[in-house]
């Protein structure tokens, strides 16, 4: 059975504790009245901010920490000060409060379940009053959530596992500056993955060589090339050069194809007044697409996207640096919270694994991103990581990128996992063909169209992937060439981040 | 050169048994196949002309499959393509499209190359069978 029928809840799941039945969620402890204002220390958990009763609005944002307490910490209080130190607490009670409506402000833990299999670890469910937040602002939203509470000391470690935005809230964002259907639309392409790949060696070359590079993989067959995260303006190459070589080479590409072609102009720089530069110089040069790092920040992010619907431009998100905080399971923020953040945001591409290739990524893990990224509406999923119902009411699809040690030859494996709506990037995969770039592009071109042609038929393409490529390659020498030398290269390594919670198929529902 | 618009240009010339599949699967998901034809192939010619309506409520790719075959007869010696459109919220575009006729010499496209001030230069991108009129481009 092919892998996203397995995926699909057809089958009932049990889950392996039911975290209703724990002994945790019982009493508020919330001291009311005069007593609450007393000058002093208090517990969190008795100051308001654990509320087992309280039943969350459908205006209210939700967070899902794992928390992990110090020893002999009561994790409820350790949610608690989560709740209290994201939302309107300090070490003390201050008679301060008495002037606002404290109640409403107050972040209200309102759920502690113990992390199954993961002694010490309880996951958190807190709940916040939409007026304690900015209006389409993710630097406002992180720096309540994540602004303090990440390094306090009674707690070993915490994370950020999943986030429910409301309705309400979403709506205050622009989205996605283009969005998948739109995409498709001003390219040309519609009905199978878009191929991509990284211009390697990702430093060094000159202006004139990076763009051959382009000018090849485009030629060969590829949708778009990329620049990689770091490619800014150094001395072998200023990013004017690169920027006026890329566009001959897409041009040129274009003519000698007769399709739509891109490659993602990285228009980071030390300041917004450079970014926007860069970037308007880009769409000077006609260039469909642009592209920005994390690393700038998320404000930067906003600015861009909206110059991007602006300026009827795609926008490339390379996800640069979010391992530092994404990968470690006990702490830091997910990827899954990211993903949500920068479809907020507004970017068109982002990056969001390959389950296959070179770099962390867990099947069902990065199924749970990809959700988050295509659907208009994700159900809760526990075993895919995704903990809430997730309403996106309309906003555009932000379309996920695959990239990092993937090849032809895995072409079946890549369809059934990331789909359809999805740029495959094969870097290395292109460029490192013994026959030559475009070569190494028709390969992947002539793999990807064959895998669809067999899939549109009717035909179990994850199983007989191997065969479906052998039989195009019997017409395609480059593809011939690629599945001979890569043929053993796989990458099974044990993930680091995968879902808490295990389908079991039972008998009964 | 070869045009290679579409989701399989890359393959060898899809046979009749082949795109009836394509339009089966098509039909299958509930989209309405539309066939286009043109002899202007320019990339960013999005409006190919339409072989009458996108075929909607159709369950059976037969009856695309001889629309295909009279639409050859009249335009054989053009671009033909299979668009497949869905309705559904969300979408409401194009999910699939591919070629399914071309000329049998396709001549390409010259890139202009326009000098402008500093290093810059504007590209134009020009079919050469597009330089005759409509009708007498190809054959």
């Amino acid at each position: 059975m092919p892998r996203h029928e397995l995926l699909t809840p057809k089958i009932p799941i049990r889950l392996r504790t039911q975290p209703e039945e724990t002994s945790m969620n019982q009493h508020s402890m919330t001291v009311r009245g005069k007593d609450r204002y007393k000058s002093g220390v208090m517990e969190y958990k008795k100051m308001g901010y654990w509320e087992p009763d309280y039943e969350p609005k459908d205006t209210d944002i939700i967070a899902l920490f794992r928390v992990t307490p110090q020893d002999g910490v009561d994790p409820i209080e350790a949610a608690a000060a989560v709740a209290g130190e994201s939302s309107t607490a300090t070490w003390t009670v201050v008679w301060t409060d008495r002037l606002t409506a404290a109640e409403k402000y107050r972040a209200k833990c309102y759920r502690v379940d113990p992390v199954p299999n993961s002694p010490g670890q309880y996951f958190a469910y807190i709940a916040y009053d939409l007026d304690l937040f900015e209006n389409g602002s993710i630097a406002n939203l992180s720096a309540s959530i994540i602004g303090n509470v990440f390094g306090f000391k009674p707690l070993k470690a915490l994370r950020l596992e999943d986030m429910r935005l409301p309705v309400a809230y979403v709506k205050t964002f622009q989205g996605p500056a283009t969005g998948i259907v739109v995409e498709r639309e001003r390219m040309d392409k519609f009905g199978r993955p878009l191929l991509g790949a990284t211009v390697k060696p990702k430093l060094g070359l000159s202006g004139r060589n990076y763009g051959r590079v382009v000018y090849e993989a485009l030629k060969g067959g590829l949708d778009f090339t990329k620049d990689d995260e770091n490619i800014n303006s150094q001395p072998f190459m200023h990013w004017r050069e690169r920027f006026l070589y890329c566009m001959e080479a897409v041009n040129k590409a274009q003519a000698a194809s007769g399709e739509i072609k891109g490659t993602y102009l990285n228009v980071t720089a030390g300041t917004m007044e450079d970014m926007y530069e860069r970037a308007e110089f880009a769409k000077e040069l006609g260039s469909v697409i642009i592209m920005i790092d994390l690393v700038i920040g998320y404000t930067a992010i906003q600015s861009m996207a909206k110059w991007a619907r602006r300026n009827d431009m795609i926008l490339h998100l390379h996800r640069a640096g979010h391992s530092t905080y994404t990968r470690q399971r006990n702490h830091g923020v997910s990827f899954r919270v990211i993903a949500k953040w920068m479809r907020l945001a507004g970017v068109d591409h982002i990056h969001a694994g390959t389950v296959v290739g070179k770099l962390e990524g867990d099947p069902a893990t990065t199924r749970g991103y990809y959700d988050i990224c295509r659907e208009d509406h994700n159900p809760m999923r526990l075993e895919h990581g995704v903990f809430f119902d997730q309403n996106w009411a309309s906003l555009n699809r932000l379309m996920p990128v695959a990239s990092g040690g993937i090849h032809a030859g895995q072409m079946h494996q890549l369809l059934d996992h990331l789909g359809e709506d999805v740029v495959l990037q094969f870097g290395g995969g292109t460029i490192g063909h013994p026959m030559g770039i475009q070569a190494g592009a028709i390969a992947n071109r002539v793999a990807l169209e064959a895998m669809i042609l067999a899939r549109n038929e009717g035909r179990d393409y994850l199983h007989e992937g191997p065969e479906i490529l052998a039989k195009a390659a019997q017409t395609c020498t480059p593809l011939k060439s690629a599945l001979e030398v890569w043929k053993n290269v796989t990458f099974n390594y044990e993930s680091t981040d995968m879902p808490d919670y295990v389908p079991t198929p039972s008998v009964a529902m | 050169m070869r045009v290679t618009q579409g989701c399989f240009s890359f393959l060898p010339d899809l046979t009749d048994e082949q795109i009836s599949r394509q339009v089966q699967y098509c039909l299958e998901k509930g989209w309405a196949v539309n066939i286009e034809f043109t002899d202007d192939p320019h990339p960013r010619n999005n409006f190919w002309e339409m072989w009458g309506l996108p075929m909607f409520d159709l369950r059976d790719a037969a009856g695309v499959m001889m629309e295909l075959a009279t639409c050859r007869k009249v335009y054989g010696d053009r671009y033909i393509r299979m668009s497949a459109f869905d309705s559904s919220h969300g979408w409401e575009s194009q999910r699939l499209s591919f070629i399914v006729n071309r000329p049998k010499d396709e001549p390409g496209f010259q890139l202009e190359r326009h000098e402008v001030a500093g290093r810059g230069i504007r590209y134009t991108t020009k079919s050469y069978a597009a330089g005759r009129p409509e009708g007498r481009r190809y054959g």
